[in-house]
């Protein structure tokens, strides 16, 4: 029953932030929003056990992405463009589009819900999540985390050259 | 009431909506961009919700990837941003058009 009351909270939470973020005027207003909107992913999380992705995701998404947006709307003069018009020309088509997909992924998910009972998978170990997830990072997944980490760093270059004086 | 992984999964496609109407409708470049994270958090519910359905912890691995991802996406993109900013004076993603002629 808890878990219920708390998975509502939490899915309005985001789905509310979501909405207020794409349809804001202002994009700090939106980013406050996205922030409200992540922050109850990180609940979601919390819900399913996995604490170190909530964790990983107040301190990565809140602490650092958001303040990375913040930042360069404060670079970006933004003043003229919340005075402009806000949806482009193909919005309508846009609409209908991801209308269509919506129906879609509506009528799958219903008629596959049975599917969703899934065999329950041999015990649950003992070892605490992060645990868990470190020994399957480094052990099984090594190479992708080393690859990662070089995705990392072309990453931070390629922002730096970006963001140069004169490129 | 039981919250099963089926709910986690309409919750997780609401939001992928939500995030590609943000990408599809808006002008300004800064909020395609936070509509892109909205995505990558719907894909990261869907991995996590298995996760916790199967109790593999492989799904959590794959959310850190999409995590790191977003990351460097973020970064990436705000860079243009700037770099768009100083050459054009203008955030709107469709006046944008100098391959265009």
């Amino acid at each position: 029953m808890l878990d219920a009351i708390l998975f509502y909270a939490f899915a309005v939470l985001v789905l509310g932030g979501a909405v207020l973020t794409i349809t804001g005027r202002n994009a700090v207003h939106s980013a406050v929003w996205l922030i409200v909107s992540l922050l109850g992913v990180a609940g979601l999380y919390l819900l399913q056990q996995a604490e170190f992705l909530f964790a990983v995701q107040i301190v990565l998404y809140v602490g650092g992405i958001m303040v990375l947006f913040l930042f360069v709307i404060m670079l970006v003069n933004l003043d003229q463009a919340a005075r402009e018009r806000q949806f482009n020309r193909q919005w309508l088509v846009g609409l209908a589009a991801v209308a269509a997909v919506g129906v879609q992924l509506g009528y799958f998910l219903y008629h596959g819900m049975s599917a969703f009972h899934l065999p329950e998978a041999g015990a649950v170990s003992p070892a605490g999540n992060t645990e868990q997830i470190a020994d399957s990072l480094f052990s099984e997944y090594l190479l992708p985390f080393e690859v990662a980490s070089v995705l990392l760093l072309v990453a931070v270059v390629g922002s730096v050259i970006m963001a140069k004086k004169r490129i | 009431m039981h919250i099963g992984t089926g709910h986690y999964l309409a919750l997780s496609a609401a939001l992928l909506l939500i995030g590609t109407v943000g990408v599809l409708t808006r002008r300004n470049i800064v909020i395609i961009l936070m509509s892109i994270e909205l995505i990558l958090n719907a894909v990261n519910i869907n991995l996590v919700a298995f996760s916790h359905a199967l109790h593999n912890v492989n799904g959590q691995i794959f959310a850190i990837f999409v995590i790191t991802d977003a990351v460097a996406e973020a970064a990436v993109g705000l860079g243009i941003l700037i770099a768009l900013f100083r050459n054009k004076e203008t955030v709107q993603a469709d006046e944008i058009d100098l391959l265009k002629w």
